[in-house]
């Protein structure tokens, strides 16, 4: 093996094995096991079987597993009519402009959504300032119940993903050829119409990315429900966390995960498809 | 869209995202206990957060995974991202295959299964067990950019160094080090950022012997809400603003 040969395999088998070990294996472990059997000594043991997938769709379990699919897509679409408009503007904004508008989108993008969370606890609580500005303005008399409902687990959720909206938005909007809505109007097409056939089919590799980036992770992030709706409200992770960590039930909680992951496969399986045909239709 | 309209909507929308923060980071210099009204400025929350050994721990235990973490990081996705930019080999596509799960794949899936891993192992979970969680959701993003800025230069300067007689180590350290610097150094403090910010990989992968600042503040704000808190994530805030910020600097330098 020369020094070049050397050099390669280093590099090579140090990230493939570091990625093998932590990601491939593990993720392998978690399907594994989803077919496996309770124990409560062992966390499982072999004899191989569908009951984990079976009692997923048993409808005390199926209500929760809809119940958190609701909750994420409630929150996509959410995200997506907050971020539509605005990500279009940021894209139009003039050039000195918008490298500072982008960087304010992309600081809460990286900061703990934790402490975001956090900071949303303060403001909804009893006597948080929410309700302090309501009554000095003489809005309400008595606070308002904010914290520990639907209505804050949604705000908490938008809160902690809107980012993940904006930025695949903004991607595709400001690389769309203003010329071809010129052209639209000039055929005669009137706003609405220069909307539904010209910026929204040119937008849709991004409304379709941002869907994906805010729906996967909405339905993760247990601290949400946890901090802002009391023990209330159940995502999928919440539920998985409690197999995991509560009730002991292993196969079952990685049938879960599994469930997710197959969710996840079948959005890319569609971004891919839709977007590779999307690249067609523009050479053509 | 009216001038007026667009103005507010993109104002409403700031706010929304930075409103909360900024409550807090003023109520933490706020002198009453409660999060209610103004009484006075002081610094009283961040005294209080100095007097607490629980608290700073947890935080320099942060700090301390998240450096080692996210250098271990760097360093393992240059040579990975330089390795798939410059080399064919069997598994390529696997390699980039699990790159991409990674980043796309949710945090709780990738957190009950290192948990899975690492309880078989007979691991205790504790440090090694964070470091190693934290720099396999850093990897992925070091690899993206680093490989980004190695694709954007001319392969001919490697060529060229080789043809003088340059080694293949010191093609990478003399040739191609220096010249993706901007994506490494980004590289590191975007993984330095989100092995301080995260929550939920941590969650399934930490013992009760290592506290770290994130689950700090998730059980404090489960048990009641103390005004340190606010400090302490003021402090915390400060901090990845810094971060990310220095790291766009740098990104914007790489696209350059």
């Amino acid at each position: 093996m020369n020094e070049r040969q050397g050099f390669k395999f280093i590099a090579v088998f140090l990230n493939m094995a570091w990625f093998a070990s932590f990601v491939l294996i593990p993720g392998l472990m978690v399907v594994g096991i989803s077919f496996m059997t309770r124990d409560t000594g062992t966390f499982f043991s072999p004899p191989l079987t569908l009951t984990q997938y079976r009692e997923l769709l048993d409808p005390v379990y199926a209500k929760v597993l809809g119940a958190s699919l609701i909750y994420s897509l409630n929150t996509t679409l959410l995200c997506l009519f907050i971020s539509y408009p605005f990500a279009w503007i940021l894209s139009r904004a003039s050039k000195h402009r918008r490298p500072l508008l982008l960087m304010m989108v992309i600081i809460p993008f990286w900061t703990s959504s934790l402490i975001r969370t956090y900071a949303l606890v303060i403001l909804m609580k009893a006597n948080g300032i929410i309700n302090t500005l309501l009554s000095a303005a003489g809005i309400v008399s008595e606070p308002v119940t904010l914290l520990y409902t639907d209505f804050a687990v949604y705000v908490g959720l938008v809160y902690s993903l809107l980012p993940f909206m904006i930025l695949p938005l903004y991607a595709v909007m400001e690389k769309m050829d203003l010329r071809l809505l010129e052209a639209a109007r000039d055929l005669g097409a009137n706003t609405l119409q220069v909307f539904v056939h010209v910026v929204l089919p040119l937008s849709f590799p991004g409304v379709l990315a941002g869907c994906i980036m805010v729906f996967l992770p909405a339905m993760g992030l247990f601290y949400v429900p946890d901090l802002l709706g009391g023990a209330k409200t159940m995502l999928m992770g919440n539920f998985i966390k409690n197999q995991f960590l509560t009730a002991m039930n292993w196969p079952f909680g990685s049938a879960a995960s599994v469930f997710l992951l197959v969710l996840m496969g079948l959005m890319l399986i569609i971004y891919f498809t839709f977007s590779r045909r999307f690249n067609r239709h523009q050479a053509l | 869209m009216t001038r007026w309209l667009k103005i507010s909507w993109v104002s409403a929308v700031f706010t929304f995202l930075y409103g909360p923060l900024l409550v807090l980071m003023v109520f933490s210099f706020n002198q009453a206990r409660y999060t209610t009204s103004w009484q006075e400025f002081s610094l009283k929350w961040y005294m209080r957060l100095l007097d607490n050994p629980q608290l700073l721990d947890a935080f320099f235990n942060s700090l301390t995974v998240a450096l080692i973490s996210s250098m271990v990081a760097t360093a393992l996705g240059t040579l990975g991202a330089f390795a798939v930019s410059r080399y064919r080999f069997a598994g390529r596509k696997l390699f980039f295959g699990l790159v991409y799960s990674v980043m796309m794949s949710p945090d709780i899936v990738m957190g009950i299964s290192l948990l899975m891993l690492f309880v078989l192992a007979g691991l205790t979970p504790g440090f090694l067990t964070l470091l190693i969680a934290h720099v396999t959701f850093c990897l992925p993003f070091v690899i993206v950019l680093v490989h980004a800025r190695i694709s954007g230069f001319d392969p001919a300067v490697v060529d060229a160094a080789r043809d003088l007689g340059a080694r293949e180590h010191e093609v990478f350290y003399k040739i191609i080090v220096p010249m993706i610097l901007p994506a490494v150094l980004a590289g590191w403090l975007l993984s330095f950022t989100l092995s301080l910010d995260d929550v939920i990989i941590s969650f399934f992968v930490t013992g009760p012997g290592f506290e770290i600042l994130p689950l700090k503040i998730y059980s404090m704000v489960k048990l009641g809400v103390t005004p340190e808190v606010n400090a302490l994530c003021t402090v915390l805030f400060l901090l990845t603003l810094a971060a990310v910020s220095a790291a766009h600097v740098l990104t914007k330098e790489i696209k350059r």
